[in-house]
């Protein structure tokens, strides 16, 4: 369907006829908007789980458009000004006073971090929900987690820039954790750091990281992402293949053309998305706290540890993880284990493909095991998301281990509870 | 599904844990323009001598219904350059040595004193009325809300001087721990107790404003925006049956 050997265009005699036919002759520009809009066919069964891609794509734009603005205003510079506050710090405040309409590019872009992790959160839920990961399409998965990696880092080091007290002390917690690992760690953290304690070096080359490095890692993974995904075509609520029933002209009896179809489609989730984006951005800009931390009006400073030190909230499923390890194994201490678990909790998606040995895709035809043991795996989720905001106590950090030793199960479990279940049978064609 | 939505709905309450004093509610609006200008009197005259405000330029203070004049002539001491920031003249490391702790910018204070217990103006509301004598401290004054606060009560001579009550607990483990009961006042100030909550209000109430000045523009902006989207949503809903109508 992708990349596929389209007609070269050719002119009517017009002039516009003419330079198109002049482009096309040179660049695939046809064969890229039949391939992957006007003659790429995607179900058309796609139900509401199917906006958060579109929306993910969306959020990036606004990403990056606003960072580029923001990058004109705000300056990497952890010295002190003349009113004694870090420049960082003030320069944010600039934008958000001094820079006209800097308040909202501003509150666009921190809103619109958070934003990226809900709509990114939902589109893999989605997978989970429909088996989109299964064979034929473990690559456009392995790049989705690739880029969820990405996005991650990329969250990270924007955090710091604003150099507010959670900023520094957050970057400070996690940089230290790589310390934890045996022989190198030391010296990896130093490399992060680029310094003894996070500092300017930090703060700078957390700032080229966040505005250059991770955005073009980022584009790169998107595009393979769509690439992948348009090679082998949209899986659907029914984790049907629609490309095995095809009329005479070779076009899946149960697919539509995504251009106009799913572009209308899309417009409408576009519209109720920025509703919802629009109502956070400028009635409850902080989130409850949640987007923009409080403590992080705070200026950073070095020589204050704030009591109690949370990230921001899309990290905390993982931070609650980490806390939950405390004991030493094989003459590690607890904290490299919590590091080793951490690290686990997020990759471990990306063996899904291979771990999921159930003979149907899609939920609608997996049975009451498979509902179960999900829902269970969200209220887990959830559970140590909440938990990694709070500070500890024995009675959370039980809980903690109790959902860590669920959220892991779930998945290394899953070759085999997988098989079990009471399958529906599949039909052949999508249904409504 | 039901019980996906179910599940992410309760999670967050599965415990709510509040710790910390009791704030009580900060009872004014940013929409109260005279009480903004009371405020920023008081701002000027009380805070602005040891705290700064330092992403904050005299010229804002326009937009609470000032002349240039009134401003210049009322509420700039230290500078006559209207576009200038709040800044002030002791340097904060000397400060430190002073009180042993640098004053902190006041800008964005209220946003910063925000947690799960209250909103920044309840904490602010709620710190500059719990001030109380305590002659174990170097400057003679205690904070219910912030213990060992290095900030001396300069609203005294509004308020008076107040002693504090605390109870005396002890837990299983027999540890004692003090428990803050009420205040008295011991020596009376200026205003009565009602009319200094009025003040501290209104300084709250400038406190609030001045970390956020475009905040009311923000919301009314968002009901704008709202709106379009409102209509942008029937003509692309409208767009999307338009297109779909013959895919069953």
């Amino acid at each position: 369907m992708a990349a596929g050997n389209f007609e070269k265009y050719k002119s009517d005699g017009s002039l516009a006829g003419n330079a198109l036919e002049w482009v096309d002759a040179r660049f695939p520009a046809t064969s890229l908007w039949k391939g992957h809009l006007s003659e790429y066919y995607a179900p058309k069964n796609f139900n509401f789980w199917y906006f958060f891609g579109s929306l993910a794509l969306l959020v990036l734009v606004i990403q990056i458009v606003t960072g580029i603005f923001l990058v004109m205003h705000y300056k990497p510079d952890a010295a002190l000004n003349a009113n004694g506050v870090p420049v960082a710090f003030a320069s944010v405040e600039y934008i958000m006073r001094d820079v006209p309409g800097g308040w909202l590019i501003r509150y666009m872009h921190s809103t619109g971090a958070s934003a990226f992790f809900i709509v990114v959160y939902l589109h893999m839920f989605r997978g989970l929900l429909y088996g989109s990961y299964r064979k034929p399409r473990e690559l456009t998965w392995l790049f989705g987690v690739g880029i969820f990696l990405c996005l991650m880092g990329e969250a990270f080091f924007g955090y710091l820039l604003p150099w507010g007290q959670m900023s520094f002390w957050g970057a400070q917690v996690i940089v230290n954790l790589f310390g934890a690992i045996p022989l190198i760690g030391n010296d990896l953290s130093l490399i992060i750091r680029g310094d003894f304690v996070v500092g300017d070096a930090t703060l700078n080359r957390f700032f080229s990281f966040h505005v250059i490095a991770f955005p073009l890692v980022l584009l790169g993974l998107v595009a393979a992402h769509v690439l992948a995904l348009h090679e082998t075509g949209s899986n659907n609520p029914d984790g049907v293949e629609i490309k095995a029933l095809k009329d005479e002209h070779g076009i899946p009896l149960d697919g539509i053309p995504f251009h106009p179809y799913y572009t209308v489609k899309d417009i409408v989730g576009v519209v109720v998305f920025l509703m919802a984006f629009s109502a956070v951005m400028f009635f409850a800009p902080e989130g409850g706290g949640y987007f923009l931390e409080y403590n992080n009006f705070f200026p950073a400073d070095p020589l204050k540890t704030p009591p109690h030190i949370a990230p921001v909230w899309y990290f905390t499923p993982y931070y609650s993880v980490l806390r939950a390890m405390v004991w030493n194994f094989f003459g590690l201490e607890a904290k490299f284990w919590g590091v080793v678990g951490m690290g686990a909790s997020v990759v471990i998606f990306a063996f899904l493909p291979w771990l999921d040995r159930s003979p149907v895709k899609s939920i609608r035809y997996r049975g009451p095991i498979y509902k179960t043991l999900l829902s269970l795996f969200v209220v887990c989720f959830v559970v140590l998301g909440y938990l990694g905001t709070q500070p500890p106590s024995p009675l959370y950090q039980l809980l903690s281990q109790i959902c860590t030793v669920y959220y892991f199960a779930f998945f290394l479990a899953m070759p085999w509870w997988s098989r079990m279940d009471k399958f529906k049978p599949v039909p052949e064609r999508v249904t409504k | 599904m039901k019980k996906f939505l179910i599940a992410l709905l309760f999670a967050p309450l599965v415990a709510l844990a509040n710790t910390g004093v009791h704030l009580d509610s900060w009872p004014g609006s940013v929409g109260d323009k005279p009480a903004l200008q009371n405020g920023a009197k008081l701002f000027v005259n009380y805070c602005l001598n040891c705290h700064g405000a330092s992403y904050f330029r005299y010229n804002k203070l326009m937009e609470l219904g000032l002349t240039e004049q009134q401003v210049k002539e009322n509420l700039m001491f230290t500078t006559d350059k209207i576009g200038e920031q709040m800044r002030v003249a002791a340097r904060s490391d000397e400060q430190k040595l002073w009180f042993g702790a640098a004053p902190p910018d006041l800008t964005i204070i209220a946003r910063a004193r925000a947690s799960a217990d209250g909103s920044g103006a309840d904490w602010l509301y709620t710190y500059l009325r719990s001030f109380y004598r305590d002659d174990t401290r170097p400057t003679g004054w205690n904070n219910v809300v912030f213990d060992k606060v290095a900030m001396p009560h300069v609203l005294n001579a509004l308020q008076g001087q107040q002693i504090a009550h605390f109870a005396e607990k002890k837990d299983a483990e027999g540890n004692v721990s003090k428990h803050f009961e009420k205040f008295e006042i011991a020596t009376p100030g200026t205003m009565s107790a009602a009319e200094y909550d009025k003040t501290v209000s209104d300084l709250v109430g400038f406190l609030v404003w001045m970390a956020e000045p475009q905040q009311e523009f923000r919301q009314k902006l968002g009901f704008g925006v709202l709106a379009f989207l409102a209509v942008l949503f029937v003509f692309a809903y409208a767009l999307k049956k338009e297109y779909w109508k013959d895919i069953h």
